[in-house]
């Protein structure tokens, strides 16, 4: 039968198992689908047979990765954020995740606004900054709409010390907030006076040291940093103690030479030293600037952010502009501190799912496996994990690579046709904060991105295309 | 000496790996050194101490850096180039323990997984079933909707987008096919042969190939296309590209069309597709009254059973003429027994049992509309001659098909019996993949509830649509019907005609 299929009978058996027997016991190649409906929706089901191996989106998208790949996100320097920021209001504080208004706000995020509103010194106390941030006064965005992240609840004020991260490729640049170290910390949405006290430190003292040491020492390229972290241990998302130590490496010589005085440059690096997630900030400005090179293709149905604002998570999407496409944010599956369960623990937050729609954290689990025990898993599920994960993605990232599984670049560039096709959801390493303000991390886990987002991303998609 | 770099952008390798490619190069005839380095300041202050490089390579730290020296510019050239396809070369994943096999999610996952592949056969819900083709037909893969509840817009968009890609769509509602051998949906095991069957008819396929087996003759390939192809809308597509590829494929000697009654202005164009081939046709366009008479290569057949017997003929061998009544004896009638009840599990046995009767009894009624038929008011309750299609979808919603479950058929066979009118009862078992494992076996409860004829009961009419290489086996189901008293038919029309011939003799 030349011309019907000019090879031999090879059957791709969606739906009913038990039509593939016949057809292998004839001799044929069968394979079966595990099927179930796209989405559980028929109209996206039928948007995505639309998109699926269109050879414009296929530009679209090599455009895009191309882009991402391309993208060389370097340390410049350390920038206050109202001096850095383009068009940051004198009362405005960003936030992570998607928009939301202080009424929606979860727990932690409100509290670490008003610990913000004392620390701009626009309230004596934290009661007093709720009242202020409730009145109107305040307003509120998204750290993604000024190009930046910061993990957790993700507090960018006005005053705040910002990583400021230059692709030159692209000429386009990222920020992040500083990491305050573990403990009682405002990302957590702890607001009390040695919370504010440290932030001021960090302003009047880290920043202006970082500053001088990151002039002394010159650019600095991040990606080399965090491929070498992840043939070390780190995943870069939710493990970093590799990068930070990488980090500490370049920066204590450039310190020793940048003229600090003897008690800045011990606290400074005693500080520095302490905290093995110091890095994370930066692997996710780094990250922010590899997806932006990737953002605004049109056409592209490459994901380029996932955040939480702890109440949802949302997506966006290289072709689909600004918009988010949103979901209520997960419960996390993980392990718990002493006396915390998952009772206390607040939905999915922070911007550091950036990492994993860059193809590192969780996608890059392989790399870091002690991180799958946070869900009782083992060695080979880390690995089973990083392999999933180049079902949904678009190409590899030769940059990043995974030891355990031979050198495998790492999968990179989330596809919302996959995801929405295989159902296979982007798998996120995370931290879990507590639901009430100021108690802190109570734990770590994994979760998954809601699918809805993306089926609703690939419905608006769908819209951009007329045939 | 030649000595020479290269740089490879935004790559970081582990030092080891790199030097283990450093060392491969290095044993290349005429290499005499040669370095692969991440180009940070410390290395290239290496490879300046090793000679290998001068000055300031151009390179960042970001980036792999291969350095040659060689004895002449063709082994240097051929040196970068390894390096290169090396650092470049998919790594082969190794299995790192785990479990590496993933479920296939989707088409495009198992195509991933089956390049090879060409063809997806497609049972989901309906709504899904169009979505999961148009993906198919744009992934370049031929496609088999076993599938209803397809609209027509649907179907045609996906035949017509199909057909510029160079690919066939079978079905919506294909149920049966036979491809390369391979029997696809519900099918019967057909020996292979030299007939080539496209069928806008799942049940029509069934019977035809099913006959021509029993006549040990074979079949090339059987083509179902769904039962709209020959709509108007949809105008043959399917067909006409069958047809053409019957008639390239050169394991093919005969084509037979079979289908329900088409539109006549596409049976025209279709007919005159499949004569174009030059190869004996016979068509079985059941409730179609030819208006081509004259086309010349064309061989009509008014039932399935002549079908399957011109095909026959024409490949050579002798199968039962059609027209004749069971060999056994016929059966008188008791007292007021006087309508047939006919009960399909296959709709075109049913459609067919219509043509049939049409004109020959009167008040035939039935839930498939044809020519001289009336419609039942109400389908659960008998009136008159009554001929039941039990696959539509007024008796299959919530419950299997009657092919799979035989439930309500043995309720109505039970029901049908009840009542004093019913002279005979007739039904089609049909076999093959996907059909329920031992069907008269799951009758035998109704059949053998159903009082004798000695007790006054009404005749049991029956035929088995399967093959000697069916799961099922043709031979025990047959005898197990007779067991239970049923008069065994070897095919629909033969069955159709010895029930009106019973009911000729009651009066």
């Amino acid at each position: 039968m030349s011309d019907l299929f000019g090879a031999p009978l090879s059957v791709i058996n969606v739906g009913l198992a038990q039509f593939a027997e016949p057809i292998r016991a004839a001799g044929a190649n069968v394979v079966d689908v595990e099927w179930a409906p796209p989405a559980h929706d028929e109209d996206i089901a039928r948007a995505l047979a639309r998109l699926v191996n269109r050879a414009d989106i296929e530009a679209a998208n090599q455009t895009a990765f191309g882009r991402y790949l391309a993208a060389q996100p370097t340390l410049k320097g350390v920038g206050i954020a109202r001096d850095v920021l383009d068009g940051l209001g004198e009362r405005m504080i960003l936030h992570s995740g998607p928009p939301i208004t202080w009424d929606e706000m979860c727990a932690p995020v409100r509290g670490a606004i008003a610990g913000a509103c004392v620390y701009e010194g626009w309230a004596e106390t934290p009661a007093e900054a709720e009242t202020l941030a409730g009145s109107g006064e305040i307003s509120f965005a998204p750290c993604h709409h000024f190009g930046a992240v910061g993990p957790m609840a993700g507090i960018i004020s006005p005053s705040m010390p910002l990583w400021i991260i230059e692709d030159p490729v692209h000429d386009h640049t990222t920020f992040s907030n500083l990491n305050e170290g573990l403990g009682k910390v405002l990302r957590f949405g702890a607001n009390s006076p040695d919370v504010i006290a440290h932030l001021e430190w960090m302003r009047d003292v880290l920043a202006p040291a970082l500053v001088a040491t990151l002039e002394t020492l010159g650019d600095l390229e991040l990606k080399p940093i965090m491929a070498q972290a992840l043939h070390m241990g780190d995943e870069v998302h939710n493990r970093n103690g590799a990068a930070s130590a990488l980090l500490i490496k370049r920066l204590i010589p450039a310190a020793l030479d940048a003229g600090l005085d003897a008690k800045t440059l011990s606290d400074v690096v005693t500080f520095i030293n302490s905290n093995d997630h110091f890095f994370l900030n930066l692997s996710m400005a780094a990250c922010k600037s590899m997806l932006d090179a990737a953002h605004g293709v049109p056409g592209s149905s490459l994901v380029t952010a996932m955040a939480r604002n702890g109440v949802n998570f949302g997506i966006r999407v290289s072709g689909l502009g600004d918009t988010w496409f949103e979901a209520p944010a997960s419960i996390i599956d993980g392990l718990f501190f002493p006396g915390y369960s998952t009772a206390d623990a607040n939905p999915d937050l922070g911007d550091s799912s950036i990492t994993e729609t860059c193809g590192i954290g969780a996608f890059a689990m392989a790399a870091s496996p002690a991180i799958v025990q946070f869900v009782g898993g083992t060695a080979s599920d880390a690995l089973a994990n990083s392999r999933r994960m180049g079902h949904i993605t678009f190409g590899r990232n030769t940059a990043f690579t995974l030891p355990a599984l031979d050198f495998m670049a790492t999968p990179a560039g989330i596809d919302i046709r996959k995801v929405v096709d295989t159902g296979i959801a982007p798998v996120i390493n995370t931290g879990i904060a507590h639901r009430e303000a100021g108690i802190g991390q109570v734990g770590a886990g994994i979760t998954h991105a809601p699918l809805t987002c993306f089926s609703a991303a690939v419905a608006a998609l769908a819209e951009t295309f007329v045939d | 000496m030649n000595m020479g770099t290269r740089i490879i952008a935004d790559m970081y390798r582990d030092s080891v790996a790199l030097m283990k490619i450093s060392s491969a190069i290095t044993l290349l005839d005429g290499v005499s050194q040669a370095s692969c380095i991440m180009a940070t300041p410390a290395n290239l202050d290496l490879l300046r101490e090793a000679g290998l490089i001068d000055g300031d390579p151009g390179a960042r730290p970001n980036e792999v850096l291969i350095a040659v020296e060689a004895e002449t510019d063709t082994a240097l050239g051929a040196a970068l180039d390894a390096a290169e396809a090396e650092l470049r070369a998919d790594p082969v994943i190794a299995d790192g323990g785990g479990d590496v096999s993933e479920p296939l999610r989707s088409i495009e996952m198992a195509l991933d997984a089956n390049v090879d592949a060409n063809f997806t056969l497609i049972a989901t819900p309906g709504p899904f079933a169009a979505a999961e083709a148009f993906k198919s037909v744009r992934l370049g893969l031929n496609v088999m909707m076993f599938s209803d509840n397809v609209s027509i817009e649907d179907e045609l968009a996906l035949k017509t987008q199909a057909d510029q890609a160079g690919l066939m769509v079978m079905g919506p509602d294909c149920g049966t096919a036979i491809i390369d051998g391979s029997p696809l949906g519900f099918a019967n095991v057909v020996r292979r042969g030299d007939i080539g069957i496209v069928a806008a008819s799942g049940t029509g396929l069934q019977q035809v190939s099913c006959l021509i087996d029993a006549a040990g003759c074979g079949v090339s390939q059987a083509i179902g296309t769904g039962g709209r192809d020959l709509d108007s809308r949809i105008g043959g597509i399917t067909t006409k590209r069958a047809i053409t590829s019957l008639g390239a494929d050169p394991d093919t000697k005969i084509i037979v069309l079979i289908s329900k009654p088409p539109a006549p202005d596409v049976a025209k164009a279709v007919l005159e597709h499949a004569v174009a081939t030059g190869k004996p046709v016979v068509a079985c366009l059941l409730g179609h009254t030819p208006s081509e008479p004259s086309l010349s290569g064309v061989s009509f057949a008014s039932t399935l059973e002549e079908a399957a017997y011109l095909a026959i003929a024409a490949s050579g061998a002798t199968g039962n003429k059609p027209g004749g009544l069971i060999e056994a004896a016929l059966p008188g009638l008791n007292a007021d027994r006087r309508y047939l009840r006919a009960l399909y599990s296959g709709g075109t046995f049913c459609y067919e049992a219509l043509t049939m009767l049409g004109g020959t009894l009167d008040a035939v009624y039935s839930n498939t509309s044809s020519t001289g038929i009336q419609t039942l008011t109400d389908p659960w309750t008998s009136t008159a001659h009554t001929v039941l299609d039990l696959g539509d979808d007024l008796f299959t919603r919530g419950r299997p098909h009657p092919m799979i479950d035989h439930r309500l058929r043995n309720d109505r066979i039970v029901a049908e019996a009840q009542d004093p009118d019913t002279a005979v009862i007739l039904f089609d078992v049909v076999l093959g993949h996907g059909s329920h494992e031992d069907p008269v076996a799951a009758m035998a409860p109704a059949l053998s509830a159903v009082p004798g004829q000695k007790d006054g009961g009404p005749v049991l009419l029956g035929f088995v649509c399967g093959t000697g290489g069916d799961p099922q086996g043709l031979t025990r189901q047959r005898e197990a019907m007779a067991d239970l008293g049923v008069l065994v038919a070897d095919n629909n029309a033969q069955a159709v005609r010895t029930a009106a011939a019973i009911l000729e003799s009651a009066q």
